[in-house]
């Protein structure tokens, strides 16, 4: 009963869209639309342990998905092999935009990423980071381009300064701010609202719903009930590397939603 | 993204990353320094004698130099998981080796033009007039150095031993370079004009073969 209790409370936290709707920001666009993934049989073994078992699933192009589960469930498995940051070791992936088939190696150009961790340098100025990350992404003026992402990350004032000084909300932002710097189509985000602080939440859901609403296809891992949450039309539960709750393309993601907060919280407390 | 454009970011962000921090260098010229000046003082070395063993003496100061720094040429891209948002990037995965390569080759030269002077008047060797061929030898022999190292470092950094592999590792398949680099140098300094082609010719193919190889493996040597 406490834990119904917790997760009803936790949602009541979550932001409206109305209210997001009115928090001033960001940014990017995916002007070549979102990508469709489908995931067939896909199986992931670590030495002993399969991380995920067999993951059947077909995601739209502009669906926004949470992957929800608790730790080791394989949701940050499931991340890496869409980003092909890791091997599958069965099955098959594919990527289409509109109704064709993007061959996997043309996929990474159209892809965003935030990891566990930040995937920033320490030793580099935030402006050093993303104008390095941009040029590898082979964007033109890859400074201006870094300058222009700063801004609605809040973190234009502190262009100059190291990585390392960063406090880990600020770390955060930037590590969002690199992610959306190519104008992804695929936006994959592992636990995003991590260390930010409930500002910098409403800042990350309202970037997830612009992106959203521009055609961009978002897949994150979220944990508990957060803001970012606001943005979701699908959630997929994973438990042991199987796919065990799919609200579906169209579907109400709050039941799946407040069901993984349950089972979370329950955990916990066990 | 072409391949020698996005090498040369790459390699760009090594040199700003190394110069800013100033970790990895400082610490490396002061080791080597110590162990050629110890060197000398055991040895009260003659000319004639330095030109023998003095080849010898010099790589293996190499060899620790570039056992310090290519150990942390990939063991510091796991701090912040940088290694993944390098995968992450559409530009060709030889591409993250060959900046690194040519990082490690710059830094471990510079090392290596840093102790030469020193080497030459702690043992009483002239460089000067063999500067050229001595150079040729420096850069056939750091190339092979930096390249097996820099690959077995990537290797080593998702190993759990990762500080005990590297050496492991490195240290068979870098004795023939080893080997190559030291006869070549004994031959520039006893006479240029005896240097012997099969020595450079060994160290050239090796340095080929290496970097084909590591073109070849590099994808695989970088996943997860």
């Amino acid at each position: 009963m406490r834990w119904s209790e917790d997760a009803r409370s936790n949602s009541c936290a979550i932001w409206s869209r109305a209210e997001l709707s009115r928090v001033s920001t960001p940014l990017s666009s995916s002007p070549n639309g979102g990508l469709r993934i489908e995931f067939s049989e896909i199986e992931k073994r670590y030495g002993m342990r399969l991380a995920l078992r067999g993951v059947s699933l077909a995601i739209d192009a502009g669906e926004c998905v949470a992957l929800v589960g608790q730790n080791g469930s394989g949701k940050t498995t499931l991340l890496k092999v869409t980003a092909q940051l890791t091997r599958p070791s069965r099955g098959e992936l594919s990527f289409y935009s509109g109704q064709a088939q993007i061959p996997v190696e043309q996929v990474k150009s159209r892809v965003g990423m935030v990891g566990h961790h930040i995937l920033l340098y320490d030793e580099l100025t935030a402006e050093e980071n993303l104008t390095f990350f941009a040029r590898l992404s082979g964007l033109s003026d890859p400074a201006e381009r870094a300058a222009r992402a700063l801004e609605p990350a809040g973190l234009a004032g502190r262009a100059n300064d190291t990585v390392r000084t960063f406090s880990r909300g600020m770390r955060q932002r930037l590590s969002i701010a690199r992610a959306l710097l190519a104008s992804p189509s695929l936006l994959l985000l592992d636990e995003p609202g991590a260390g930010l602080d409930p500002e910098g939440q409403r800042w990350l859901a309202t970037t997830i719903v612009n992106l959203r609403d521009t055609g961009c296809t978002i897949m994150m891992s979220t944990h508990g009930r957060n803001e970012t949450q606001s943005a979701v039309t699908r959630a997929i539960r994973l438990e042991a590397g199987r796919v065990t709750h799919d609200s579906g393309a169209g579907g109400d993601p709050s039941e799946v939603l407040v069901l993984a907060a349950v089972r979370d919280t329950a955990g916990e407390s066990d | 993204m072409n391949l020698a454009r996005a090498s040369g970011v790459i390699l760009a962000k090594e040199l700003r990353t190394e110069f800013r921090s100033r970790e990895l260098l400082g610490t490396t010229v002061v080791f080597v320094l110590i162990v050629i000046v110890l060197f000398s003082f055991t040895f009260n070395p003659t000319s004639s004698e330095s030109r023998r063993f003095g080849p010898g003496l010099l790589w293996l100061a190499f060899l620790f130099a570039g056992s310090l720094m290519l150990q942390s040429s990939f063991l510091r891209e796991q701090t912040n998981d940088t290694l993944a948002a390098l995968r992450l990037a559409p530009i060709d995965p030889f591409s993250i080796l060959a900046g690194k390569m040519a990082a490690n080759f710059l830094f471990l030269l510079l090392v290596e033009l840093i102790l030469l002077p020193v080497f030459a008047v702690l043992y009483n060797v002239a460089i000067l007039p063999v500067l050229a061929p001595l150079l040729l030898v420096l850069a056939l022999g750091t190339t092979g150095l930096a390249a097996t190292g820099t690959v077995f470092s990537a290797v080593a950094a998702q190993a759990r031993l990762r500080e005990l592999l590297l050496p492991l590792l490195l240290l068979p398949v870098l004795a023939p370079v080893l080997i190559a680099s030291t006869e070549a140098t004994v031959g520039v300094l006893r006479d240029p004009s005896e240097l012997s082609g099969v020595w450079l010719t060994f160290l050239a193919c090796f340095d080929v073969v290496f970097l084909t190889a590591a073109w070849m493996v590099g994808e695989y040597l970088l996943e997860e």
